[in-house]
């Protein structure tokens, strides 16, 4: 695909937002993913050409992080974390369940490009354990059949709301926009913390049984 | 040769005490007593990193010890450092050991059938700092087997330790960054983005400084063991950057040639045409025995006493001049020069077998001859000013020493050209953007410092008025100048007087106690005292009748800026051609002379700064004779000795001429002509040469020249507008004597130019349109 | 017993607790206004004063990282704050700034205008894409506020996925555009980091725990905590606990407390092995339940404070999977960059695979045992010892574990039964 005028104007605003421009590669290239769905040829050309870097120096970028995909993921990309902590507590058993679902591997996608899979490492979110992964957004405390569900939600094209995020799913490309640090106006829904964040302070709030 | 005074710190490694300057790394304080820290990211001309983690060593600082071993390699002396190396330390010991360990537990151990065997660092410091026997006994990481990463270098990411040696020199050095590090953890792999090969003219130091066998050149893969190689020391003829050089010979065949190490020159770098274009000595055309043209106009081939006697004879019958190629060794320039006076008579001579001009004679006789401009003086530049010179494409570690001094300290570079270069826009150069022909206007206008350096290249002759004002600016700022011919032997031969102006060291012809000077040692009673005609001139003469002989050494007469003159005159003349091999010369020769090669011979060359860079004949058993041992041969056979029958006792006369303190040759100002105004379809022509491009002494090498940049024909965005040209249109440029059809390429040039290169394929100006810079040409988009 | 100290947490729980005005309902940015009135160096000895120490995990004293910023040399300094959390067992960061962004928006003003910076940059990690919106969102109503553009920048600045731009100067590799590789220290950051200019590399509690500290004084700081630990600090209790989560609390707190105030192990469980720091932190066991968990206790016993991610797991926990697992995940993120880790991750990976699955031997221990000397203090940066740390500690603790693979020729655990669903049908 071509990137459009506006896309390339949008790409300036980016570098603009850095003192020096080649900081900027990192969000240009969560850019590129918003609108090609992956780190295309193209994408790392145009990055190249707007930083005056050598293509090289892009790719050698995008290669060393994870959420910079070389290939197509889903519409939806799953992620379920299998560190220590979540695997033990379902992780393993979450991961194994969605692959036997969905019939795909670690990393593939189903055939009808919704939805993607990958063992994900620790999100931040250990007090959820164990933790699903769509788009970056956190599904809580999930089990081997809610993840099949949630899952199957997306195949279906109505996926189920994030546990703690917008009131909908993103997909992966307005997800990739959001990262490429453009702001999608849904910065207000969801809730502003889940029920183990507080714990401590209803605690101390003497607001427990 | 540093003035500043230098801080000496003290240590002691291993028990020993050593003093060396403030801001030594360990690991080459070590060095200095002899002991070896085994290492492989570490490089001492690249910024450290201290990845590998090899050289650790145990280290305390005035009785504080560091909790844990350091890398000797990242860690500069300080005043009461004790050092504890894997010799007095079990446990630096013991983490050198495990590293090593490590490091082999992804490699292949492929040894037997790896290049590098023999001379591996890996292979070495394996055996000397490693254990015999592995624990890993689980399963390697796996690539696919090399893989090209340009035409001329494979890589094999298997053998690979991850040193960053090679993507570190190709960012820091070459600022060529086409091979970097991708992926991550054990999975980090070097590579090149897919659709961009590690097309950098300086891509062979990758391969000689990989630490293992990594990266491989073409050219040399599964071709032999280091240990059958015979190394000798020698000096690249390639341009007059000046390179110091390692042959590689078996069994009387060159095999490689690698950098050697000066670090005055080329530190320990050179370029990939120094370093694989050696094939054309072997090349198939190469001549072999003395010819002589018969009757019947063929020519046969005939003996050593049959051919001198013919070239003496068809020498004695006229009036001869000399043409000398500018890639002569000093030693046989100065032969050419010798021969020419004595045994000719005449100042007739010329190394310039390319475009030349009379102010560039006087240029150089006034302000080149004997000039002492060094790399040094590039380093200290407060400002260096580029004159008709792209440093990359023609000297180009003229341009590692600029660029290197460029990301030390920015030093401040501008070019005046008609054309933003890559290598100009690498030094992050000033452009000033003039019009072919236009340029002397743009040096008046600079200001420079003492401090300041010119460095003008011969394309300063191709515009009247240029090498005049490189002049006037020298002399108004005090800044130095210094001259950048392309080829290795030009300097040389100016210095051996093989000029028509000057006589060796400088000595004016024209000044009655030079030539007394020369004469005395020469023991003639007199020397010519007109100053002797140029190429060009030499040629008109010829077809003028004037001139009945003619000496031809290394010269193709293609290079000139009107061949059909060149080539009427040497079919005209009775010439004799000293050539290695059968060329457009050879087949207008009466008599054909093979000569050898500059790996069969000793010599040397003076590079850009005047320097000598001598070397011993690479090929120990050749029979092929120098220049100057058959030119004494035949100056014998007309019986007038010029008594050179070999390097040494060139070399000790030259040494006996001793300095010339008379006065120098002085110039006379040329102005620029008027500059044409263009339009439509008509441009300026300007071009250079690349660095790999159709080249004498590039036959023959097709995986170097699968790495040569796109022939394409750049102009301006503003005319590319008119014309309605975009990227990858077809050009077609026209002169009166032919055209070129080139891709166009819309860049960063003067309106009223269009740039081409001088001889890549496709795009030979000279021999396709016979101009090169500052003719109009008129351009149609096909 | 001691008390929880909700600070950072006081306003969690209220719906709009991450909006500007939530923020300012309870005196958000009167610190900074404060703190802008006062003189930089000031500031800086009030920081001091208060005994704050990094929250990121090494402990470092914030206010003397402050003070290495040298002073009036005519150049830019950076503030770039550490929101990259990413160390497994770790997650207190993440829920701070969904719930409250604006305090480490207020303590980057207040931190910039001490080091004399203009521009600050937030480091966070990618994958977290609606604490993304909520930080990008509070840096938007702070600039239409007039809180930052006066002289004060704050730029957000997203990850992609790599835990080794938690290391402080991978992560200025990684904001300045490159591979998120270690440098080589010297320079440190305070005289070379972001741009080779002067810069403080802080974690977010660190910067977020400002505000109040100019607010309420040192003094009320320093009264929080241990002699050396000064103030109250986020536990994340997480693993197999009747209830996990947040717990704000002052420095030197037990983990008994915590579980006896959080509702305790699984009910029908015993503890068997927990991190105090998240997975780089050497293990602890039952008996260092009562270790103080601050940084001198927590040291003292042979780990580290860390990010205070305690990780709880019981007896249905098979450690050697545990630590196979963790083993992984610093092979899945070594940079690349050195020997040690790079290879040495490798290696150990397959070690402890073959020992979790009964393939090893006891000559197998010592062997990884010696891997893990070799790598520990070998390597470029901290990722590699922390990758030895879950194996030493837990051989120290559970040889007999190890072992028993060996002897029963696999794991003698049933995964099912430590997963949170066990019995459930799943």
């Amino acid at each position: 695909m071509a990137f459009s005028q506006e896309d390339l104007a949008i790409m300036e605003t980016i570098i603009k937002r850095y003192p020096r421009p080649r900081s900027a590669i990192m969000p240009l290239l969560h850019f590129v993913q918003s609108r090609a769905g992956y780190v295309t040829n193209e994408g790392i050309e145009i990055i190249a050409q707007q930083l005056e870097l050598a293509a090289a120096e892009v790719t050698a970028v995008s290669t060393f992080y994870t959420q910079y995909k070389p290939t197509p993921v889903g519409e939806y990309h799953v992620g379920v974390c299998t560190n220590t902590l979540c695997a033990i507590m379902g992780g393993d058993a979450i991961m194994e369940g969605l692959k036997d679902h969905l019939g795909i591997e670690n990393d593939g996608v189903t055939a009808d490009g919704k939805v993607s899979l990958e063992h994900i490492e620790c999100n931040a979110a250990c007090d959820y354990a164990p933790v699903v992964m769509a788009n970056w957004e956190f599904y809580d405390n999930q089990t081997v059949q809610s993840a099949k569900d949630l899952v199957d939600s997306m195949r279906a094209g109505n996926p189920k709301p994030p546990t703690r995020g917008p009131n909908t799913l993103v997909t992966w490309k307005q997800a990739s926009e959001v990262l490429a640090g453009l702001n999608d106006g849904r910065a207000n829904e969801g809730v502003q913390a889940g029920g183990p964040t507080l714990l401590g302070l209803k605690i101390a709030k003497g607001e427990t049984k | 040769m540093t003035t500043e005074v230098v801080d000496m710190i003290t240590v002691v490694v291993d028990g020993f005490e050593v003093s060396v300057p403030k801001g030594t790394l360990v690991i080459r304080a070590a060095e200095q007593l002899g002991i070896q820290i085994p290492r492989f990211c570490d490089h001492p001309l690249l910024d450290p990193v201290g990845a590998c983690r090899q050289c650790l060593v145990d280290i305390e600082i005035n009785g504080r010890a560091f909790p844990k071993p350091q890398a000797s390699c990242t860690i500069p002396v300080e005043p009461g450092m004790i050092v504890k190396t894997q010799l007095t330390s079990p446990v630096a010991e013991k983490a050198q050991r495990g590293v090593m360990e490590l490091l082999l537990i992804n490699h292949p151990l492929d040894c037997p059938v790896c290049d590098k065997g023999g001379e591996c660092p890996l292979q070495n410091q394996a055996m000397s700092n490693g254990q015999g026997e592995t624990r890993f006994e689980g399963v390697k990481r796996t690539f696919q087997k090399p893989i090209n990463i340009s035409s001329q270098v494979l890589l094999d990411r298997e053998r690979c330790v991850l040193c960053a040696r090679c993507t570190r020199f190709s960012e820091q050095i070459a600022s060529d960054p086409f091979i970097t590090l991708n992926e991550r953890g054990a999975l980090q792999q070097v590579g090149i983005y897919e659709n961009k090969p590690f097309e950098s003219y300086f891509s062979g130091n990758t391969v000689q400084i990989c630490p293992v066998g990594a990266l491989t050149g073409a050219a040399y893969r599964f071709r032999a063991r280091p240990f059958d190689l015979v190394s000798t020391p020698s000096a690249c003829e390639h341009c007059a950057s000046g390179c110091d050089m390692r042959t590689d010979v078996r069994r009387g065949k060159t095999l490689r040639r690698l950098a050697g190490d000066d670090s005055t020159v080329n530190e320990e770098w050179n370029c990939d045409k120094g370093r694989w274009a050696f094939k054309y000595v072997t090349s198939v055309d190469r001549l072999t025995t003395p010819m002589v043209r018969n009757a019947s106009g063929e020519l046969v081939a005939a003996s050593w006493p049959e051919a001198l006697a013919a070239a003496a004879k068809g020498l004695k019958a006229s009036k001869a001049a000399v043409l000398v190629g500018g890639r002569a060794t000093y030693e046989d320039a100065y032969g050419y020069s010798k021969f020419a006076r004595v045994a000719l008579g005449t100042n007739d001579i010329d190394f310039r077998s390319r475009l030349s001009s009379n102010e560039e004679r006087e240029f150089l006789a006034a302000r080149v001859v004997g000039s002492t401009t060094t790399y040094l003086d590039i380093d200290r530049a407060d400002h260096v000013l580029l004159v008709g010179f792209e440093p990359e494409e023609e000297s180009p570690i003229v341009f590692l020493r600029l660029n290197k001094q460029v990301r030390k300290r920015a030093l401040k570079v501008t070019a005046i050209a008609t054309k933003l270069s890559i290598g100009v826009e690498k030094l992050k150069g000033e452009f000033i953007k003039v019009a072919p022909g236009a340029e002397a206007a743009a040096i008046a206008s600079q200001s420079l410092t003492s401090k300041s350096v010119i460095l003008v290249g011969e394309r300063g002759a191709e515009s009247a008025g240029v090498l005049s004002a490189v002049g006037a600016l020298a002399d108004s700022s005090s800044a130095k100048i210094a001259w950048i011919p392309r080829r290795a032997g030009e300097r040389g031969a100016l210095e051996a007087g093989a000029i028509g102006n000057v006589l060796p060291g400088g000595r004016p012809v024209t000044d009655a106690s030079a030539r007394v000077d020369i004469a005395a040692v020469w023991g003639t009673d007199s020397l010519p005292s007109a100053e002797g005609k140029s190429t060009q001139e030499i040629y008109a003469a010829v077809n003028a009748g004037e001139i009945g002989a003619l000496v031809v050494g290394g010269v193709d007469p293609l290079d000139g800026e009107n061949s059909q003159s060149a080539l009427a005159a040497l079919e005209k003349a009775f010439v004799v051609s000293l050539e290695i091999a059968s060329s457009t010369v050879t087949q207008h020769a009466d008599v054909v002379l093979p000569v050898a090669a500059v790996t069969e011979k000793s010599g040397s060359f003076l590079n850009w700064e005047g320097r000598p860079r001598s070397f011993d004949a690479a090929v120990q058993d050749s029979l092929n004779r120098s220049d100057l041992r058959i030119l004494s041969m035949i100056a014998e056979e007309m019986g007038t000795s010029i008594n050179l029958g070999t390097v040494t006792a060139a070399i000790k006369e030259i040494a006996s001429l001793g300095k010339w303190d008379g006065a120098r040759a002085s110039m006379s100002k040329v102005s620029a002509p008027a500059q044409p105004s263009v339009s439509g379809d008509q441009f300026i022509l300007t071009s250079w040469r690349r660095l790999l491009d159709l080249g004498t002494l590039q036959q023959g090498e097709e995986n170097l020249a699968g790495t040569a940049r796109a022939t394409v024909a750049v102009i301006s965005p503003k005319r590319a507008g008119a014309l309605g040209v975009v990227d990858g249109d077809k050009l077609k440029i026209s002169t009166s004597l032919g055209s070129v059809t080139l891709s166009a390429l819309v860049e960063d040039i003067h309106d009223d130019a269009l740039w081409a290169p001088r001889n890549s394929r496709g795009s030979q100006l000279l021999v396709n349109l016979g101009v090169a810079h500052g003719a109009v040409v008129s351009v149609v988009k096909i | 017993m001691t008390k929880l100290t909700p600070v950072l947490s006081a306003h969690w729980d209220e719906k709009d607790s991450f909006t500007i005005e939530g923020y300012k309902r309870h005196g958000g940015y009167t610190a900074s206004a404060k703190a802008l009135a006062m003189d930089p160096d000031a500031i800086i000895q009030l920081v001091k004063d208060s005994g704050l120490r990094g929250r990121g995990g090494a402990g470092f004293p914030t206010g003397m990282k402050w003070g290495f910023i040298p002073q009036g040399d005519n150049r830019e300094h950076y503030l770039v704050v550490n929101a990259d959390e990413s160390e497994p067992g770790t997650c207190k960061d993440t829920p701070l700034l969904m719930a409250n962004p604006h305090v480490l928006i207020e303590g980057c003003i207040i931190a910039c205008h001490a080091i004399r910076a203009k521009h600050a940059f937030i480091y966070i990690r990618g994958e977290v894409t609606h604490v993304v919106r909520r930080v990008n969102q509070a840096i938007e109503d702070a600039y239409k506020a007039g809180l930052l553009g006066n002289g004060i920048d704050v730029v957000l600045h997203i990850g992609a996925g790599a835990y080794i731009c938690g290391e402080e100067t991978a992560l200025l590799d990684s904001l300045e555009g490159f591979r998120g590789q270690p440098r080589l220290r010297p320079p440190f950051p305070a005289i070379a980091g972001l741009y080779a200019r002067p810069t403080v590399v802080n974690n977010v509690e660190s910067i977020a725990s400002v505000p109040a500290i100019i607010a309420n004084g040192a003094e009320w700081y320093q009264s929080m905590g241990t002699e050396k630990s000064k103030g109250a600090t986020l536990y994340s209790l997480s693993g197999h606990v009747n209830n996990p989560g947040q717990f704000e609390a002052p420095l030197g707190i037990t983990l008994r407390e915590i579980l006896e105030l959080s509702g305790g192990i699984r009910t029908g469980h015993t503890l068997k092995f927990w991190t105090p720091g998240g997975s780089s932190t050497p293990l602890f066991t039952a008996e260092h339940l009562d270790v103080p968990l601050d940084y001198e206790g927590v040291s003292a016993a042979g780990s580290m404070l860390g990010t205070k991610a305690l990780q709880i797991f019981d007896e249905t926990t098979c450690v050697v999977r545990a630590v196979l697992r963790w083993t992984e995940f610093y092979k899945h993120e070594s940079c690349g960059k050195c020997t040690p880790c790079r290879e040495g991750t490798w290696w150990l990976v397959q070690l402890l695979r073959d020992l979790e699955a009964g393939k090893g031997t006891e000559a197998d221990l010592a062997k990884l045992l010696d891997l893990c000397d070799n790598i520990m203090g070998r390597s470029f940066c901290a990722l590699g010892d922390g990758a030895t740390s879950p194996i030493t500690s837990s051989i120290k603790y559970f040889r007999d574990e190890y072992i028993a693979h060996i002897t029963h020729g696999g794991c003698p655990f049933d995964p099912v039964a430590s997963t949170l669903f066990a019995g459930a049908g799943a």
